[in-house]
């Protein structure tokens, strides 16, 4: 059963990391490399958030912030999947598929709330017409700081439910989980690595010789691999 | 004397602690983005310190009109709308008539958008990210992974943002010309590359080190995932990769849970 007071933690730093994904400051603590590996910090296993984290990079770079675009939001999710997968530091069957699904799910709905978070400051905005039609300094920063807050919140909330729910769903599926470890682990990391790919060649392809860096870089990388 | 330095020599100097307010409200320019004036109104958010300098400061029938207009719809790169910040408080505060400033603004969010944007999203934060991730499976630390690519992005963030302030205050409505600089010209190109070249590295070592040991799986590993790109890849527009992974994920569980 998880506690409630251990959940502070998480749900402030899905609130912070949410905050970062459009907000303030796009510093880009929200990827999932980062978020995921802070997560695991939280419950003292910071390498086996970064091992998730990089399996979440690899799918989070076919989903990069363009304009205004829906995009899932990596920030809080990352928090959740690091968190429910730094929870098993022995790395069980199954621990980083069902991490990885976690993040996942809590991304999707994470884009949900930034798009209704959106609609919320437009109408928050409609609110103030008047004011800020006639130049009112404060209805200008306080839309600004209106909307921040609520998107701190916004991230905090969906961390916390994410992770109150399926941190225990995951630690039942995990004590049925049939298929092998190594197994589970390299479908995930199969599929992860495919989205990158996919990813990296909508992104590189029409620039001029990208693929031949890629073909080399690939070289260097299965050489390198080989020699570890 | 270049018409560069003229320019620069010609701009009048903005307070310390003006442009340090203006550039710390520049991190937090897309608080209030809604879908229906955009980056509008964090724009006036980040121009109002350089609009209190307006003869008469904050209770004049000037920078509220300026206010007010600097307020709506605008539409631009988060990082590179600094450059439209910098240029609009230099336009406010030359007087420049409010038609003026009002075309500007118009002609200033779609370059300032697709430069952006194919910049960073789509140059230096995959670059960044895959290049963080070749360390990763290079088997560095933790810290030095994360702090490599947080430090790596931010230098390049910042600097965009200071340079966009700098350049825009010092440029005003002539800014177009500044948008011609080398790096956001070639950049992309250039970065692009590199990224080509990161991704090609990091994804068979990100690969290895992530399964662990034991890497008799790697070979074919590595087809699957030649194959799930070339599937991804050929679907590009009708299902998103991400989403993909989501169903095959849940569908991995059941299996695994229900056998």
């Amino acid at each position: 059963m998880i506690e409630l007071v251990a959940l502070i933690p998480i749900a402030l730093l899905g609130g912070i990391l949410g905050l970062d994904v459009v907000s303030f400051p796009q510093a880009m603590i929200s990827r999932p490399l980062v978020a995921s590996t802070l997560a695991g910090a939280l419950i003292g296993q910071s390498a086996s958030g970064l091992l998730l984290g990089a399996a979440l990079e690899l799918i989070a770079l076919e989903t990069l912030p363009f304009g205004a675009s829906r995009y899932p939001e990596w920030g809080s999710a990352s928090v959740v999947g690091g968190a429910i997968f730094a929870s098993h530091p022995s790395h069980p069957a199954g621990a980083m598929t069902l991490a990885t699904l976690s993040a996942l799910a809590t991304t999707w709905i994470g884009g949900w709330t930034m798009v209704k978070l959106r609609e919320r400051n437009a109408v928050w905005a409609g609110h103030r017409r008047d004011a800020l039609e006639a130049g009112a300094r404060g209805s200008v920063v306080s839309l600004q700081l209106m909307g921040m807050t609520a998107d701190f919140l916004r991230g905090a909330a969906l961390t916390v439910l994410a992770y109150a729910l399926l941190a225990p769903l995951a630690a039942a599926c995990i004590s049925l989980w049939s298929v092998d470890a190594r197994v589970s682990r390299c479908f995930v990391v199969g599929l992860a690595a495919s989205v990158a790919g996919g990813a990296a060649w909508k992104l590189f392809h029409s620039t001029t010789g990208a693929r031949w860096f890629f073909v080399g870089g690939l070289g260097l990388g299965l050489f390198m691999l080989f020699l570890r | 004397m270049t018409a560069a330095a003229l320019l620069t020599r010609q701009a009048p100097e903005l307070p310390t602690r003006t442009r340090i307010a203006m550039f710390v409200r520049l991190l937090a320019i897309q608080g209030s983005w809604n879908y229906e004036t955009l980056l509008g109104n964090g724009i006036g958010f980040c121009i109002e310190p350089a609009l209190r300098l307006l003869p008469g400061g904050i209770h004049t029938p000037a920078f509220h009109a300026a206010l007010a207009r600097e307020s709506r719809y605008f539409n631009a790169h988060p990082y590179l709308a600094s450059v439209a910040v910098g240029a609009l408080a230099r336009a406010e505060l030359d007087g420049e008539s409010p038609e003026r400033i009002e075309r500007f603004r118009t002609a200033l969010c779609g370059p300032l958008g697709s430069v952006g944007d194919r910049l960073v999203w789509a140059g230096w934060l995959p670059f960044c990210s895959l290049a963080s991730l070749a360390l990763f499976g290079l088997g560095a630390r933790t810290l030095s992974v994360v702090g490599f690519f947080l430090v790596a992005y931010n230098v390049g963030h910042f600097a965009l943002r200071i340079w966009g302030l700098n350049t825009g205050w010092t440029h005003g409505l002539r800014v177009a010309s500044a948008l011609g600089n080398p790096v956001l010209r070639r950049g992309p190109q250039q970065i692009g590359r590199l990224a080509a070249l990161a991704t090609g590295i990091a994804i068979p070592l990100a690969l290895g080190r992530i399964i662990g040991p034991g890497r008799n799986l790697i070979g074919i590993l590595l087809v699957a995932v030649a194959i799930g790109a070339l599937v991804i890849v050929r679907l590009h527009g009708r299902v998103e990769g991400w989403r993909l992974s989501l169903v095959l994920l849940t569908a991995f569980a059941l299996f695994s849970v229900i056998r």
